[in-house]
């Protein structure tokens, strides 16, 4: 059985994290573009590595690798499935 | 691998076959996709080495089309519309496609029927952009690519069960490799007799938002048993390396490196040998005309100007087929994940990044992609900074002075090589320049970022012959172009000038020798304000003649040494050493690399921010930059040699 633990920020996910996103608290014309690329409530979504600067970070969502900058993926909440 | 190579897969009835010797009624069809799902690729597959790439009316989108000869309809125009992921208008490429797609763009056609490409290995999200093109109505074909890959990699779909449920043909296609592609005259033969008998879409969202036709795509593949593909293993693998900490960075550095290295090594002789080629064509050419003014002006103005241009085909096309190796290969996108910081620390949108970069290529393309950062004031910066990126204009003369004043010299064991570094130094200057002037408008007119970096990483694959082979005959094509316009014509003007006035003396025409000319006066008249710099009347002529186009100066330098008898017999990097001081010569790279030397790049600004003001002071800052930069270069480098 799948323990699921409490909300969190996108941003504070470690990497090997994977979780089911809650919610997206952006502007209307950035989730929509995230909601194109599967950033959408229910979609499980992996946090792969981050840059060699330690941000932007690579997740990896509906099979596609897309990297985000601390700074949106801070607005993305989920609820993690493995800690 | 199973593709349908004979038949179209029809959700209904098989559709009536098409009657033979019929007249076809089709006439333009549409190409459209998500972005990366190799929409371009298919493209160029289908129109081969003939397109057209033209602006649509009033927007900056590029319109592509051509005419499907490759798969034998040459009657048949393909329209290759903007990569989108959805039809919602927020944005202006696909407001242009739904344009396009309803008949309401102005000069172009109405398609008759749509071609669809979407990426198989992810077709959760891809399909999210088909509900909203089925619901336009015209007869669609869903070509699902990369289903190569999806095979390779695990993935399960079942084209029949798919094409009922979305009341479309379906068709599984590899673009990259041709295969599968036999559907699409099929398609296009049936679609003909269909046009009457309208499909209908299964079932589509009422309401198209992303999460109405999210809902509906999960619905779509959960019903058809679509099982998406396991990530690549290679992809992973390569990251962990690419991507590392500390090599990542390292790995990002030796291959920037290593392009100008080859560009150099490998580049220098293959010009070298197009030179003696070219010259010695263009001398025995010369034999054949009479002994007159028109045998110099052919030879030792229009041939020697163009020629000292054209021997530089081989650089410029190894540069971009690198460019092409990084971008197809999906290098490039890992490159902006790397440089991202340094874009922030300046204030910089990560999107950016992606304008500046093809900047290295072009500034006019790159100031025309900055229609995608949304913010005006971080779009304004990246427009103004861009220039400073080093375009390929300036390949010509940096390898001229660097083959002529840099010995070729190689360290670590051969290795690395003094005129590479040099070169690289080049671009950093350039690249540094842009960092600087980005600093500083952001401390005076624009606030720190607030738009996000988005990034789509794409999985590894290998670059095709094909793709390669195109963007380095557009390239190729364009350069020549311009050696047989711009620079020709330049080049005739400097001759001209370098010749009259003209004496009439007992019945035979007399050319005035150079320094006497209206272009020796030019120059003299200019040399006082740049002999701080370290260059002489003629370099003076080159640098006016380049702010048209900043390869012109080397067609200028051709055609005056050529001119001039006391450098007539030597080639043009002999020359230059004959007439420059070291000082001069790298003061003269480095102004290149910051001056603002051409017309198409002040134009695109002009018409960009819609005013002569941005133009003018870019103009202005640059060529003062550039100015204050190489009297230091020189001044330093006099006094300490």
């Amino acid at each position: 059985m799948i323990a699921e633990t409490k909300v969190t920020a996108l941003s504070d996910a470690k990497v090997g994290n994977t979780g089911i996103v809650e919610s997206i608290d952006l502007a209307e014309e950035v989730s929509n573009y995230l909601a194109h690329l599967g950033f959408l409530p229910g979609t499980r979504v992996e946090v792969l590595r981050r840059a060699p600067a330690g941000d932007p970070t690579v997740y990896r969502i509906d099979g596609v690798e897309v990297a985000l900058r601390g700074d949106t993926a801070r607005h993305i909440f989920l609820k993690l499935t493995t800690a | 691998m199973s593709y349908h190579t004979t038949a179209v897969i029809y959700p209904l009835e098989q559709a009536p076959p098409p009657e033979p010797g019929k007249k076809s009624r089709l006439r333009t069809v549409a190409l459209i996709g998500p972005p990366n799902s190799g929409k371009s690729t298919l493209f160029n597959r289908l129109t081969g080495m003939r397109q057209k790439v033209a602006n649509y009316p009033g927007v900056t989108v590029e319109h592509h089309s051509g005419r499907m000869k490759s798969i034998g309809r040459g009657d048949l125009t393909l329209i290759d519309l903007p990569g989108i992921y959805s039809l919602a208008t927020y944005s202006e490429d696909a407001r242009v496609a739904v344009e396009v797609l309803t008949g309401k763009m102005p000069g172009v056609p109405k398609p008759d029927c749509v071609l669809l490409v979407l990426d198989a290995t992810h077709l959760n999200r891809q399909l999210m952009l088909a509900a909203p093109v089925f619901s336009i109505g015209l007869p669609t074909l869903v070509l699902l690519n990369m289903s190569d890959q999806m095979e390779d990699r695990g993935g399960v779909l079942d084209t029949l069960a798919l094409a009922r449920e979305l009341g479309h043909p379906v068709a599984l296609i590899s673009a990259s490799h041709g295969k599968g592609l036999d559907v699409i005259p099929e398609f296009l033969l049936q679609a003909d007799s269909v046009l009457s008998t309208k499909l209908r879409p299964v079932q589509l969202p009422v309401l198209q938002t992303p999460a109405a036709c999210r809902t509906w795509a999960t619905q779509v593949t959960a019903r058809t048993n679509y099982q998406s593909p396991q990530a690549s293993l290679w992809t992973r693998r390569l990251d962990s390396v690419l991507l590392h900490r500390v090599a990542g960075p390292l790995i990002f550095l030796a291959v920037v490196f290593a392009v100008f290295q080859v560009v150099f090594t490998l580049g220098q002789p293959l010009s070298d040998g197009l030179g003696v080629l070219l010259t010695h064509a263009g001398a025995k050419a010369a034999l054949l005309l009479p002994d007159t003014w028109l045998r110099l002006l052919l030879r030792d103005g229009l041939w020697n100007g163009v020629q000292s241009v054209l021997v530089f085909l081989p650089q410029i096309l190894l540069l971009f087929l690198f460019i092409g190796v990084l971008e197809d290969s999906g290098y490039l996108a890992r490159a902006a994940l790397i440089a991202d910081r340094v874009m922030r620390s300046i204030g910089l949108n990560g999107k950016a990044f992606i304008p500046l970069l093809s900047a290295y290529a072009c500034a006019v393309p790159a100031i025309m992609a900055t229609r995608t950062i949304e913010n005006k004031r971080e779009r304004l910066a990246t427009i103004l900074i861009a220039p400073f990126m080093t375009c390929s204009a300036r390949l010509p003369i940096y390898t001229l002075i660097i083959a002529a004043f840099i010995p070729n010299r190689m360290f670590a064991g051969g290795i690395v090589g003094l005129r590479a570094l040099v070169m690289l130094g080049l671009y950093a200057l350039g690249f540094l320049a842009a960092l600087f002037t980005a600093k500083l408008l952001n401390s005076s007119v624009m606030k720190a970022s607030s738009a996000p970096f988005i990034l789509e990483l794409p999985q590894y694959r290998w670059p095709t012959v094909q793709s390669l082979t195109l963007r380095l005959y557009d390239r190729g094509k364009l350069f020549l172009k311009k050696a047989g316009t711009v620079i020709l014509g330049v080049t005739f003007l400097v001759w001209i000038l370098g010749v009259i006035p003209v004496h009439l003396t007992s019945g035979t025409v007399q050319l005035s020798g150079l320094t006497n000319s209206v272009i020796g006066h030019i120059g003299r008249f200019i040399e006082p304000v740049l002999r701080p710099l370290g260059f002489n009347w003629k370099i003076g002529i080159g640098l006016l003649s380049s702010i048209v186009a900043r390869e012109v100066i080397v067609g200028t330098l051709g055609t005056l040494y050529g001119v001039d008898p006391a450098t007539h017999s030597l080639g043009l990097q002999a020359a230059l050493r004959h007439d420059m001081t070291l000082g001069g010569a790298i003061a003269l790279v480095v102004f290149f690399a910051f001056a603002m030397q051409c017309t198409s790049t002040l134009a695109v600004v002009r018409r960009e921010t819609n005013s002569w003001k941005f133009p003018a002071l870019q103009f202005a800052y640059m060529t003062v930059f550039a100015y204050v930069a190489a009297l230091v270069t020189n001044q330093v480098i006099v006094h300490l040699f």
